[in-house]
This record gives C-alpha cells, sequence and structure tokens, in this order.
C-alpha cells in the first residue's frame, strides 16, 4: 500500500458527483431555471420550499448534491487544466484552488442546510 | 479509380537535417494495395534510402503502425484506395521519439511492459503432479478480450496523456495487466496493483477514450484502466475502514 | 551533411505538443468540450445553493430570485449552462459501459443493457422531479 497515491478518494468523489450531476441536474436547471421563469412550470410557493427544504431527507439530498458535484468539478477541472493547458507544473496551486473551492463550497452548503 | 496519388513522408534523417521535412512520392494505385505496400514500392523503385518498419503483412505482429493522415494505423490493415484521392500524409507514431523516418524508439514502451509483469505470478507452482492449471471456458472469458493485444503501440500514439506525459504507463501496458489480473491462474493482482496505483498509472488516464477507438484488436484498453480504477478505490476505501486487513490477498 | 550530427551518436527527434493541442482532431475537441462540462456542474449547484438562501431569507428574497431567473440574460446563460450539463450526462452514460462491467452467471452484461439501465434511470429520475416540481 506504501506509495499509493491518495487519487482513488478523490475520483470516487469525481465518479459519484458525476453520476449524480448527471442523473438529477439537467431535468433540476430544466425545471428551475428554464420552465418556470418561461411560465410552463407554476413556481412553487414558498411556503411549500419551506416546508420542503425544512425536511431533513431533503436537506441531506441537497448537501449531497452539491458536496459531490462540487467535488466532482474539483477533479475534473484539476486535470483540464493539467492537460488541457499543460499547466502539470503547477499542480500544487491548481490542486489547491481545485479541491480548496470545492471544499469551501462545500462547507457553505453545509451551514447553510444547517441552519435554514 | 485514379491510376497514381501523391504520397508525402515525414521524413527525418539525422546526419543530414536537424528537422524532419516532407518528401513527396508518386505511387500507382493497385486496388489490392494497402498503404504498407505503397512504401515498399518506395523503397524498391523510387527511393531506397526510405526507413520503416514492417514484418508480417497481415495484422499480427505490430510493427507498421503509422500516423496515416493523423490518424494511427496499421499500414498493412489499411487499403491504399480507402485514403484516396490524396495527397497522403505519413508520419511515424506519435509520442515516441523518432530515430529516424519512420521509425520509433520503442525503449519507453518496453520497460513499461515489462514493469507491469505480464506473465502470470504465482505464490507459489502447483507441483507438476497435481497436473495443468485447469480453466473453464467462464474463467477464460474473464481476460480473452485483454490478451488480444499485439503492442503495435497505437493506442499510445492515440493518447494525448502519453504525449504531454511520457512518465504515464499508458493504455496497452495497463490493459496487458488487467489480461493477467482476470486470468484465473494468476496470483500477482496486488504487486501490479502497488505499481499502477499511481500518479502517472491508472490515475493519469483523464479517459479521453481514442486508445479504444484506435485498437486493431478491440482490446479496449480504455474500459481495461477505468475497470482498474473502480478496483482501485474499492480496495482503497477497504484498506482505510479495515486498516488490519490491508495486506489481505 | 549536418554539421550538428555525429557518428554512431544517435539523435532522436522529438516532437512538442502545442498548447492547443486539442484542437487537431474533432474527437479531442469534443474530450475538452466533455471536461469543461464540470463548469456548467459547479455552476449548477451554486445556483442552487443561492435558491435555497433565497427560500431562506424569506417570501421577499424568494420573489426576487425567481425576478432575477426572468432576466433575458440570465435565462440565456442558464439555457447554455443546461446544454453543458446535457452533454455532461450524455457522455457520461455513454461512456459507463466500458467502466461498469458486471457479470451475470459467468457472462458479462453486453453493453447495450448498461446503457439502456443508464438512460431508463436518467428518464425515470428526471420525470420524478418534473412530477414533484409541478405537484408543490
Amino acid at each position: 500500500m506504501k506509495g499509493r497515491s491518495i487519487e482513488p478518494f478523490f475520483w470516487s468523489l469525481f465518479s459519484s458527483g458525476g453520476m449524480l450531476a448527471a442523473l438529477v441536474l439537467p431535468a433540476l436547471a430544466l425545471a428551475l431555471w428554464v420552465a418556470i421563469p418561461l411560465g410552463w412550470l407554476q413556481a412553487p410557493g414558498h411556503q411549500h420550499l419551506v416546508a420542503l427544504i425544512g425536511h431533513p431527507v431533503t436537506r441531506l439530498c441537497l448537501f449531497g448534491l452539491i458536496a459531490l458535484a462540487s467535488f466532482h468539478w474539483g477533479h475534473r477541472f484539476r486535470f483540464t487544466l493539467y492537460d488541457g493547458l499543460q499547466l502539470k507544473h503547477l499542480f500544487g496551486l491548481i490542486a489547491t484552488l481545485c479541491y480548496g473551492g470545492a471544499t469551501i463550497l462545500t462547507a457553505v452548503a453545509a451551514y447553510v442546510l444547517w441552519t435554514f | 479509380m485514379a491510376d497514381s496519388v501523391a504520397i508525402e513522408v515525414r521524413r527525418y534523417r539525422p546526419e543530414e537535417k536537424s528537422e524532419p521535412y516532407w518528401q513527396r512520392y508518386e505511387v500507382p494505385v493497385r486496388e489490392e494495395w494497402m498503404i504498407l505496400d505503397a512504401l515498399n514500392y518506395i523503397k524498391d523503385n523510387l527511393d531506397g534510402s526510405l526507413s520503416y518498419r514492417w514484418a508480417c503483412r497481415m495484422g499480427v505482429c505490430g510493427s507498421c503502425g503509422m500516423m496515416v493522415g493523423g490518424e494511427p494505423i496499421l499500414t498493412c490493415a489499411s487499403y491504399l484506395a480507402d485514403h484516396l484521392p490524396g495527397p497522403i500524409r505519413i508520419e511515424p507514431l506519435r509520442g515516441f521519439p523518432v530515430v529516424r523516418d519512420l521509425v520509433n524508439n520503442l525503449d519507453d514502451f518496453m520497460d513499461k511492459l515489462t514493469a507491469v509483469k505480464p506473465w502470470i505470478v504465482r505464490e507459489q507452482e502447483q507441483p507438476l503432479s497435481e497436473g495443468e492449471y485447469l480453466q473453464t471456458p467462464e474463467e477464460l472469458d474473464a481476460y480473452k478480450q485483454y490478451s488480444m493485444c499485439i503492442n503495435c503501440m497505437l493506442c499510445y500514439a492515440a493518447c494525448p496523456i502519453y504525449e504531454l506525459e511520457p512518465a504515464f504507463i499508458g493504455p496497452a501496458a495497463i490493459a496487458l495487466a488487467q489480461r493477467y489480473n482476470f486470468d484465473s491462474r494468476d496470483q500477482g493482482a496486488e504487486e501490479r496493483m502497488d505499481h499502477l496505483s499511481r500518479d502517472e498509472g491508472i490515475w493519469a488516464c483523464t479517459f479521453v477514450g481514442e486508445c479504444s477507438v484506435v485498437c486493431p484488436k478491440d482490446v479496449d484498453p480504455a474500459g481495461a484502466i477505468q475497470r482498474y480504477k473502480v478496483k482501485a478505490m474499492t480496495q482503497w476505501y477497504k484498506s482505510m475502514l479495515l486498516p488490519w486487513g490491508e495486506r489481505k490477498r | 551533411m549536418n554539421p550538428e550530427y555525429r557518428l554512431y551518436h544517435p539523435k532522436w527527434h522529438r516532437r512538442k505538443v502545442p498548447i492547443f493541442w486539442w484542437l487537431r482532431k474533432w474527437s479531442y475537441m469534443k474530450f475538452i468540450l466533455r471536461e469543461l462540462t464540470s463548469l456548467a456542474v459547479v455552476y449548477a449547484a451554486v445556483l442552487l445553493l443561492l435558491q435555497v438562501v433565497a427560500v431562506s431569507r424569506g417570501e421577499e428574497a424568494y420573489a426576487n430570485f425567481l425576478a432575477f431567473l426572468e432576466r433575458p440574460r440570465v435565462l440565456a446563460a442558464n439555457i447554455l449552462i443546461i446544454l453543458g450539463l446535457l452533454f455532461h450526462a450524455v457522455t457520461w452514460f455513454n461512456l459507463a459501459p466500458q467502466a461498469l462491467v458486471l457479470r451475470l452467471l459467468g457472462r458479462r452484461i453486453p453493453d447495450r443493457v448498461v446503457l439502456l439501465a443508464h438512460y431508463l434511470g436518467w428518464l425515470a429520475v428526471s420525470a420524478l422531479i418534473f412530477g414533484g416540481l409541478a405537484r408543490l
């Protein structure tokens, strides 16, 4: 085991985040940010949404989605910069920015959903 | 069909010029000719100084891989007529250093190949009296696809990651590691994992997928690498959650 | 003769990789676009979080947020993001059979079946989301 990288951990976040994003996000984004603003779908009332998000299961799901989607981005974007722009020599900086950004986003999501 | 076609070869002759250059040849078109036949025509009739590798002419030796029109192919397995009207541009495989004309240096691939131990590893050989290692058709089926690799290195030439990061172990070597990992007679998966689950191993791969597209034997190295990642991930979690069972075989 | 050449000292030629190497081939281009969908994913995560914040701040903040979503520029940007998300989903599912090799009774489950299962799952989840939101 010695010398093996921590990459499997980040990859597990990347791949579960990617799967979740692929399954959930297109429909969610289409409904919330296109169908509702265009009036194809009635905007849910504020009270209903408060009740929905107030439920612990909803909050847990939202947290999982946001956290994993963030780390999906962090991991994938890190390699996009490495390979797409040939910035591998900046690996320390890039990894810090990508995973750091994902961690901050996860922390903010945890705070917002915890105090909802 | 056209009578002749222009072939432009990327030539490199270090004793004459430090940089590669393009040279154009006109070769006749014959229906049954492969790209390799056109190169042989040049060598035999037009320019004996042209250097390239080939051997079997039937797509099994894996030595005549070149970039034709920017794509890595086996030149013995692609009809000249399919590349008309030309000019047909022929270059050495990408990603490898060029020794001369279309000839690459293969040391890097050979070193990587031996490093993944592409042979059956046993902790202890079974005594002869117990007979041969038997295998069911299902057990054969588990690795057969990966055993079709002919080491032609087209997958390396198609892989942008290998070109960007020459330390990357690369598609064929990882697929061949899997060929033995999935073999019921083999016990070397753990050793190979130590070598392959590194940043320059499976984790450098970003699943561009071109290796599997160009593979002439449908080995699907890209799939082999992703399966390796899944395996490495489950092992990583196991070793984290059950530290005492880390070296369990 | 090349004056830099020394007899019996092989001099290999190494090609430089251009910075924008992915412009060379359409398949590489597609790969880079696929990788860039991660930006759409993180955008969606942030916007979702902002929407939750808006809801938590009360009725007025929520109404403001809905008005913000109706601005033509925001709407256009979101449509672009959704195209990115769709590209992510399609490429993700299409590659899944290569990574996910399942065996049943000693035989490999055909790629088509794995692919179909993913798309059916996608359809089911999408229907659930639309149905759920329409009911609220």
